[in-house]
């Protein structure tokens, strides 16, 4: 089963020292060494900031385009990551030992019923 | 429904209920479908035995039905094929099954058997922390505790399309999340407190709500009550069940000298102790003893204790309020919340006096300032510490803020009483 862990920043991680983020990193990389071994991981990225986001919005017909995040909040998405485990608390398990902290929704990825 | 047709079916149905949907589920690998199945068995029994009669095997009768409404639906649907095939492989031939007299013959040896601790795993289903707790007390009453949905809206007021609704969304998580069915045992003590708080919301909303006169709610309360007896049977060597099962208890004991004869609150103060229940008192300090044995206090050992104190009290004078307040400030290390802290604040002002519980009173200001009970113990102070006029400036803000129609009249009396 797929799910997609959103990693969302807060005031708490967004006002760590470099040392703390040096440090942070360094477990990060471990733990995403670690799962993507194992097949937990199948792939995600770091986000560049909320200031840098464009938003292209659709509505009935006509396309604008603006600059910033979807939503304007404190609270930002700042990677993702694809992970495919057996159940809904295999996920919340690896959400929760997430180094960097701060806040991971937990989204299962739509399957396809075939036939 | 007649009165007594439910009992029976109570003691039938509502025990096999949880183990057949947890069964199901395990053999489907589809709680939404078990569920549903079950459900439709429980409403067939509903409007069947009361005039049929019970079944002689009434559990067989369930679960045979069970397993035909499963096919049914597998039927209607076109993705059901593969499930469809595992409940026709199973012994009992599916179609001709009417018969009740079939039913009881095949007994229970077709189908997946429960294993005993298949509706304590269904009860963690049902409490996932991934669920809302609006959710998961539905899904609760519903899936382990086997009410209709018709029953489960009775009980809390609402319309029956409310409890469907939420009903569905619950399960619609629980399949496209793929919420397992297993038992948490690498994740007990995080999960266990849900499971807990689930049972005694089930309890309070069927005993101390406002409509708690109302034979529906006593359903909830007797559901709540069997169900945490559950758990301490299956979980016997963890504490906090047996906490919560003794504190359930000890309220039931005093339930008699709860109301007057017109329905009014009676505040413990004010309570014919002679009428509480002294076996459901001993029984339950037993239930506490058990649990301190185990060696690992918790929040509802706590408040279990409390209670105990009072129950093992003669009178209001007598009690022994130093104990009470370190009573609380123990519970407040596990739950450190306002309501807590306003409970502790009557029994410090037994010590220390009114003054003294005013002054602390403050703090809780901003957190409780919605909430009636809080101006209504804050006008019970006033009232103790001499100052009449703002005790009755307490009482109208309860009063305002009170939706309850006994706790209404309790605070309008004490507005109209001559000081």
């Amino acid at each position: 089963m797929k799910y997609l862990l959103m990693f969302v920043s807060t005031e708490e991680t967004n006002s760590r020292s470099e040392a703390e983020i040096g440090e942070i990193s360094g477990k990060i990389g471990q733990w995403w060494g670690e799962h993507a071994a194992a097949g937990r991981i199948l792939n995600g990225e770091q986000l560049d900031g909320p200031d840098t986001a464009t938003t292209v919005r659709h509505d009935h017909g006509s396309v604008s385009i603006v600059d910033g995040p979807f939503i304007e909040a404190k609270e930002q998405i700042g990677g993702y990551g694809l992970i495919d485990v057996e159940n809904l608390d295999a996920a919340l398990e690896l959400a929760k030992s997430w180094p960097w902290g701060g806040v991971v929704e937990v989204r299962p990825v739509l399957e396809m019923q075939m036939g | 429904m007649a009165d007594g047709a439910r009992l029976k079916i109570d003691a039938t149905f509502r025990h096999e209920a949880g183990r057949l949907v947890g069964a199901l589920t395990r053999f489907l690998g589809d709680f939404d479908l078990a569920e549903e199945a079950v459900q439709d068995a429980l409403v067939e029994a509903v409007a069947r035995w009361p005039a049929e009669g019970i079944p002689e095997r009434p559990a067989a009768w369930l679960q045979v039905t069970a397993r035909n409404r499963a096919i049914d639906r597998l039927r209607r649907e076109a993705k059901g094929r593969e499930k469809l095939a595992m409940l026709a492989a199973d012994q009992l031939g599916g179609a001709d099954l009417a018969g009740e007299a079939a039913t009881a013959a095949a007994g229970t040896a077709a189908m997946p058997q429960a294993e005993p601790d298949e509706r304590l795993r269904l009860l963690f289903l049902c409490c996932h922390p991934a669920l809302s707790a609006d959710s998961q007390v539905t899904l609760t009453l519903r899936a382990v505790a086997g009410l209709t949905t018709a029953e489960i809206a009775s009980a809390y007021l609402t319309s029956e399309a409310t409890v469907t609704q939420r009903i569905t969304r619950a399960k619609r998580k629980v399949a496209a999340a793929r919420i397992p069915y297993r038992m948490p045992d690498d994740q007990l003590p995080q999960r266990l407190p849900a499971v807990l708080a689930v049972l005694y919301l089930m309890f309070n909303e069927g005993y101390l709500s406002s409509h708690a006169d109302e034979p529906e709610r006593r359903w909830l309360q007797q559901e709540a009550e069997e169900l945490a007896e559950l758990l301490t049977r299956l979980m016997p060597r963890e504490p906090e069940p047996l906490g919560l099962l003794a504190l359930m208890r000890l309220h039931l004991a005093r339930s008699r000298a709860r109301f007057d004869d017109a329905g009014g609150i009676v505040l413990l103060r004010d309570q014919d102790r002679t009428r509480w229940d002294t076996a459901a008192i001993a029984g339950g300090i037993r239930l506490l003893r058990r649990a301190a044995s185990l060696g690992r206090p918790g929040p509802y050992q706590v408040q279990a204790a409390i209670l105990a104190v009072h129950a093992e009290t003669t009178s209001w004078a007598a009690t022994d309020w130093p104990q009470i307040v370190a009573l609380y400030d123990l519970l407040l290390r596990h739950e450190d919340t306002p309501v807590v802290r306003l409970n502790r604040l009557i029994a410090l002002a037994a010590v220390q006096g009114p003054q003294a519980a005013l002054n602390e009173m403050k703090a809780l200001d901003g957190a409780l300032a919605g909430y009636h009970l809080f101006h209504a113990t804050r006008a019970e102070l006033l009232r103790a510490a001499g100052r009449y006029p703002d005790a009755a400036a307490a009482d109208r803000r309860a009063l305002r803020l009170a939706s309850s129609p006994a706790e209404r009249a309790l605070i309008s009396s004490r507005l109209a009483a001559p000081h």
